[in-house]
């Protein structure tokens, strides 16, 4: 039997306001506990929630970045639950109106391929605060500071049918939030968020299997992981004769699988209704279009550019494109250096390794896109190899200075005098007269391989150094001479 | 039109409100006469009448994004039955 996954993804957004989506406490990560919890986000009586207009910008933002319509009129409603981390009973969100409605967006997979995933909505609404279950003599702590953080759902359809293509999707909706500057998109710091609603069905059938959701990913090696061996469970349980039960599952890294979190509980039944604290928010069609003029370049924008202006495949203009931050840097190291093409491939390549390496972001990269444009240079001019190159590179990620600093300092350049590669040339044919003997009696077709020896001993002379075009020249001249 | 006992639990469950046995056919009978106020109300034909999010016809004011509330941790924390390092202390939950 053939199976097919259904995934469909909520994740949650936290957007990058200053202060609460309902009151004017603070939203800094890091603070001591409950310093940043005011009465509003304590739910004291008395006090009635004021919405943030930076969060319904945001909103508006992401929408217009989704291609989605914008809900002009939205309504709050109150998601009645009980748990000490939310203080008034009930998630203040929106349900019947949102803010977002329907949209869609491409997303690119590792085989180059796009697929179009649809936004079923997104909707506003407040996190919740944390609970910490250790060390407190059997009771829980409980910190508020989360607590009233604006937050952004976003749902999407059941169209994704891989792992990989969860994965796809989660990076874009990261890429995009981070390119708008809504969010900062850490999912270490819990700013993004997501649960995954997984079910399986026999490849061709129409009908959807029934689901599971899995909460609280926060990485993207997580989701994949924890959506196949989920995917897998159902399928092993269908083919036992056994049934899925629609609940809510939790992943265990450690374990590398999924298991049930609320077995006797009750459905939940949240009775949602319009939040009489609050009116209906309404946004005029100027106000809506003024935000549209000042989006930014998008992803997809930006790598359709890459390609055509810059001439990179699409592939690299992907790659470069995912993150703000590796756009920009490619490109100050493209308008420096003047070499796009040799640009993608150090920043793709030396410095993609070099960062995963030291575990650090591109923002933190100790070597600067200036330094790295000043090395592409000197490569174009050939005063270095790119093989020496590498050399320089590992130097300025020391804190050695920039590329000509070092290639002066340690002597690196290229030796482009044609006299001392003749030398060179002729040392090495004096000193390898069976490998001459071999080169004049084969066949003409097998020669230009046979010079790979001599070029080796020659660059090893010259520690690398010497320019390689000039090599090819001169040693072919001087071997054929003695044909 | 009373509302069952069963239904009746599983509310005061979801509330969180305790109701005692004695006073279950009470509160049945009570919420009963609400239900029977809003079926009242949904005889009314509202045909073409948009539904309000809200009583008043008005639209909700935004404000600034501004951090204006200071550190008030302390006197809130007085208010706690039981707190401890900065936190409010709960009977334990797990989920």
């Amino acid at each position: 039997m053939e199976w097919e996954v259904v995934i469909g993804l909520e994740v949650h957004v936290q957007l990058a306001t200053q202060s609460k989506i309902f009151s004017g406490a603070s939203t800094a990560f890091g603070a001591e506990p409950n310093t940043q919890a005011c009465a509003v986000d304590l739910a004291m009586p008395g006090t009635l929630p004021v919405p943030n207009e930076e969060a319904f910008r945001f909103a508006v933002m992401f929408g217009l970045a989704m291609n989605a319509e914008i809900g002009k009129r939205s309504v709050f409603e109150r998601k009645n639950y009980f748990y000490p981390d939310l203080p008034k009973g009930y998630q203040t969100t929106q349900l019947e109106q949102p803010i977002v409605g329907a949209g869609q967006i491409e997303i690119h997979l590792e085989d180059g391929s796009s697929k179009t995933v649809r936004l079923h909505h997104a909707h506003l609404e407040e996190d919740a605060g944390k609970s910490l279950h250790e060390d407190f003599h059997g009771m829980s702590g409980i910190d508020l500071n989360r607590a009233g953080t604006p937050l952004i759902e976003i749902v999407s359809e059941p169209d994704m049918r891989s792992a990989a293509e969860a994965v796809a999707y989660l990076k874009k909706i990261h890429s995009i939030v981070t390119y708008l500057g809504i969010s900062d998109g850490d999912m270490s710091q819990g700013s993004l968020r997501c649960d995954a609603n997984v079910s399986v069905r026999l490849k061709g059938e129409e009908e959807l299997g029934t689901r599971t959701e899995i909460k609280n990913l926060n990485s993207f090696r997580f989701i994949e992981k924890a959506i196949k061996v989920e995917a897998q469970r159902q399928i092993d349980l269908i083919e036992d004769g056994g049934k899925v039960t629609q609940e809510t599952r939790l992943y265990d890294a450690d374990k590398n699988e999924t298991r049930s979190m609320r077995s006797k509980e009750v459905a939940n039944d949240y009775r949602y209704f319009p939040c009489p604290d609050l009116l209906p928010v309404v946004l005029t069609d100027d106000y809506v279009e003024q935000i549209r003029s000042e989006l930014p370049e998008l992803p997809d924008a930006k790598c359709a550019r890459f390609e055509k202006d810059y001439g990179l495949s699409a592939y690299d203009a992907d790659q470069l494109t995912q993150e703000r931050a590796t756009a920009d840097y490619f490109e100050q190291v493209a308008a420096k250096s003047g070499e796009p093409k040799l640009a993608a491939n150090w920043v793709m390549g030396e410095l993609a390794a070099l960062l995963n390496r030291e575990e650090k972001s591109i923002a933190d990269s100790p070597v600067s896109a200036e330094h790295l444009a000043g090395l592409i240079a000197r490569i174009k001019d050939n005063t270095i190899s790119s093989k020496i190159a590498k050399q320089v590179f590992e130097a300025m990620a020391n804190g050695d200075g920039d590329a000509d600093t070092v290639i002066e300092a340690k002597g690196l350049k290229q030796v482009s005098d044609t006299g001392a590669i003749e030398k060179m040339v002729d040392d090495v044919i004096a000193a390898s007269t069976s490998q001459v003997e071999n080169y004049r009696n084969a066949d003409p077709d097998k020669r230009p391989k046979m010079m790979g020896f001599f070029v080796g001993q020659i660059m090893k002379a010259s520690k690398g150094q010497a320019n390689p075009q000039m090599i090819n020249k001169i040693l072919k001249e001087k071997l054929d001479a003695l044909l | 039109m009373a509302v069952d006992a069963q239904t009746v639990e599983k509310l005061a469950e979801l509330a969180r409100i305790a109701i005692s046995e004695e006073t279950i056919d009470e509160v049945s009978s009570r919420l009963g006469d609400v239900l029977q106020l809003v079926d009242q109300l949904q005889a009314v034909n509202t045909d073409g009448v948009a539904p309000m999010a809200h009583p008043l016809d008005e639209v909700q004011v935004l404000r600034k994004d501004e951090v204006t509330e200071p550190n008030r941790r302390e006197d809130f924390l007085a208010l706690a039955p039981q707190t401890e390092a900065g936190l409010y202390l709960v009977p334990k939950v797990i989920d």
